[in-house]
């Protein structure tokens, strides 16, 4: 470890035919190391890995908030998470909103990335339109959303009724509830991954294109297929990625829009997790869902890095 | 027949006049070289060439057929970029069963599982197989198949782009600027390469450099090419020894070729700064009427009574060949090649005379056109 920090060879006034006193010099170095990394080391154990820790222990204790002392119950609580069905229709609606708005989100903005890229005019313009949710705050944005999906007074119904359909009450039944989150997710995730793959798009090689063409590739669809799809291979992963660990995250929305409502149609794991730890204090079944939380993050990075990283970058 | 001709083609971008109406006749089976310094207009033309990009004016035939109007895909040409465009997540094998794939397999028989299985998609994938083969093995590619370009170095590349463009036999090959990025050692050797699959394929070949020794070298007749425009078309030899214009003299040779303002009388008689040139302009061009004379490096020579007294700046050892500078008395730099032998020291400053022989000599006129009907005068002799 010291060695890679300092080498010997770089440290100056020591000519090349002296044998440096290496003992003495190589404890030295190790301090300075240690030293010149100690704020760092620190602030990741107090900041990171003592708060997590904390949560992992936590998970395994019956500890609630204004207790005096706690019992370790081992996977008592997992064992009731397996049992409880909030947490199972919470989960249940996660795993939902992600296989919505992942795919919504991407293709979407791949779509609207080929068009704003294939214009000659406006791609600033349209590029700031559509990261415009990105930069605003979500909770304020949910109340404009609030009026849009109101049954009777917003304005996606009223178009609605204009061709003849009644529209829902979009975030109060339960059948539609969770649809309406996932739109909103889209439409928030939406200018994000068109940014990137608008990042992607430019630097792809135009010689490309111009050989596909040469090659043989008449159709637009072609020229996606042979050039532009795999290209864009390690953008889609990182957009994809990048989007599902938002997309388990959902929390403000669900918070702001329906408190996990109506009876409990559109409870997700952070809000379930913000109920159980702040609303009723119990900080270690609390601590037990962050952990499945933190599982499936964990499980999506580990499926980036190690197995699709290998197949979209080549060399 | 021809293989590529094109007829007055021009291309403006913007308010730049790119090309100027392009005339080029390419034989087939010939290879011809488009030589001209960056900016010119000549990777330009070849995009024109390919399809990539449409002209504002002119006609581009291929093999007899007027192909202006048609996609790239329907022109029946294969291109080599200097950047070889390889496509980064195909395999040697995929990257040069492209143009082959494209045009014999259906759309459902090019998807990745399914096209598989598709009916005929079999036979036709094993034909695509088999010629891919033969076109690697042509190219000493055998071994690196599986490889993705990422893996292969700089001459692999290359050869892999050559590969993809003479699988399919096209009608014309394009070839932009292919050696740029090669190490110079492996530029030689890549050039004769070129040249000798050029001449098993025999297709037409037109071939963009800014490289004088890639284009003298290589093509059988060597277009000059300057501010949108073709200066002249000609053998290797012709564009070296018998230029139309002053620019093509002075753009194909190294060092560069003397020049030297005169002036012709009414006599005809061309006169050099005050000394006869031995050279008399003859018929309608006769005059008094400003000329340029231009003469070779190689074609100088220390003279010991006669010549142009000029004053020594310097001398280059070059190893085959000792290059000395000098300046004449009204500053025109001189540069005259000697042999490798010449022994006396010429310390910057040291007089000197040089001479040539006005038969080797090349006149043009104001506009830098070459002037031909001219005549020795045997005497008097310089000086």
């Amino acid at each position: 470890m010291s060695d890679a920090v300092l080498p010997p060879r770089l440290s100056p006034g020591l000519s090349p035919g002296l044998a440096p006193p290496r003992p003495r010099w190589r404890a030295g170095e190790t301090l300075t190391a240690w030293m010149l990394s100690l704020p760092a080391v620190l602030a990741y154990w107090v900041l990171l890995l003592l708060p997590t820790l904390a949560a992992v222990a936590l998970a395994f204790t019956d500890y609630e908030l204004g207790m005096d002392g706690f019992a370790w119950i081992g996977l008592g609580n997992f064992a009731e998470l397996m049992t409880d069905r909030g947490f199972l229709q919470a989960f249940r609606n996660t795993l939902f909103y992600v296989a919505v708005v992942t795919p919504g989100s991407i293709l979407g903005a791949l779509g609207l990335a080929l068009l704003i890229e294939g214009g000659t005019r406006g791609r600033t313009f349209f590029r700031a339109v559509f990261f415009l949710p990105v930069v605003s705050l979500t909770v304020a944005m949910a109340s404009a959303w609030q009026y849009l999906l109101h049954p009777t007074i917003g304005p996606l119904n009223a178009v609605l009724r204009q061709v003849g359909v009644e529209g829902p009450a979009w975030l109060s039944s339960s059948g539609t509830v969770m649809w309406a989150l996932a739109g909103i997710g889209i439409w928030e995730n939406l200018g994000f991954n068109l940014v990137l793959f608008l990042a992607g798009l430019t630097a792809i090689p135009r010689d490309l294109y111009a050989a596909a063409e040469v090659d043989g590739a008449r159709s637009a669809w072609s020229r996606f297929r042979l050039v532009t799809w795999p290209m864009l291979g390690p953008t889609t992963l990182f957009v994809l990625t990048i989007t599902m660990i938002r997309a388990v995250r959902v929390f403000d929305t669900v918070k702001v829009l329906t408190q996990g409502g109506p009876d409990r149609a559109s409870e997700v794991l952070l809000h379930t997790m913000y109920q159980e730890g702040f609303t009723y204090f119990r900080l270690g079944y609390s601590a037990a869902i962050t952990l499945v939380f933190l599982a499936i993050v964990l499980a999506l990075m580990w499926l980036q890095t190690r197995v699709l990283d290998k197949r979209v970058h080549y060399g | 027949m021809s293989g590529i001709r094109i007829e007055g083609v021009a291309r403006r971008y913007g308010g730049t006049a790119v090309l100027k109406g392009v005339s080029l006749e390419v034989a087939a089976g010939e290879f011809v070289a488009l030589l001209g310094p960056s900016g010119c207009g000549k990777s330009t033309l070849m995009r024109l060439i390919a399809g990539i990009d449409r002209p504002d004016a002119g006609r581009i035939l291929i093999q007899g057929r007027d192909v202006t109007a048609l996609r790239p895909a329907d022109r029946d040409v294969a291109m080599v970029f200097q950047s070889y465009a390889l496509y980064p997540h195909l395999t040697v094998e995929e990257n040069i069963a492209v143009p082959l794939a494209m045009r014999r397999l259906s759309a459902p028989q090019r998807l990745p599982l399914l096209g598989r299985w598709w009916p005929g998609s079999r036979a036709a994938r094993r034909a695509i197989h088999e010629e891919v083969g033969s076109a690697a093995l042509a190219l000493g590619l055998g071994s690196l198949l599986d490889r993705r370009p990422g893996q292969l170095s700089g001459g692999q590349r290359q050869r892999v782009a050559l590969a993809r463009a003479i699988v399919r036999h096209p009608a014309a090959f394009l070839m932009d600027e292919p050696l740029s990025n090669l190490d110079a050692a492996l530029r030689v050797h890549t050039r004769r390469e070129i040249v000798e699959i050029h001449r098993r394929v025999g297709a037409a070949t037109l071939y963009v450099t800014h490289d004088q020794t890639e284009a003298l070298t290589m093509a059988d007749r060597v277009a000059v090419m300057q501010g949108g425009e073709i200066l002249q078309v000609a053998g290797p030899r012709a564009i070296y020894a018998d230029p139309e214009d002053l620019r093509v003299a002075c753009f194909i040779g190294s060092p560069r070729i003397n020049t030297l303002e005169g002036v012709a009388d009414s006599h005809g008689l061309v006169r050099l700064g005050g000394y006869p040139s031995g050279l008399r302009l003859c018929g309608a061009a006769a005059g008094p009427a400003p000329v340029t004379l231009a003469v070779r490096p190689e074609d100088l020579y220390l003279s010991e009574t006669g010549g142009l007294p000029a004053e020594a700046a310097g001398l280059e050892f070059l190893g085959e060949s000792l290059l000395l500078h000098a300046r004449l008395a009204g500053g025109t730099p001189l540069v005259c090649r000697l042999p490798p032998s010449y022994v006396p020291d010429l310390p910057p400053g040291s007089p000197v005379r040089l001479g040539f022989d006005p038969a080797r000599a090349l006149l043009f006129d104001a506009r830098g056109k070459r002037l031909r009907d001219i005549a020795v005068v045997p005497e008097p002799a310089l000086v």
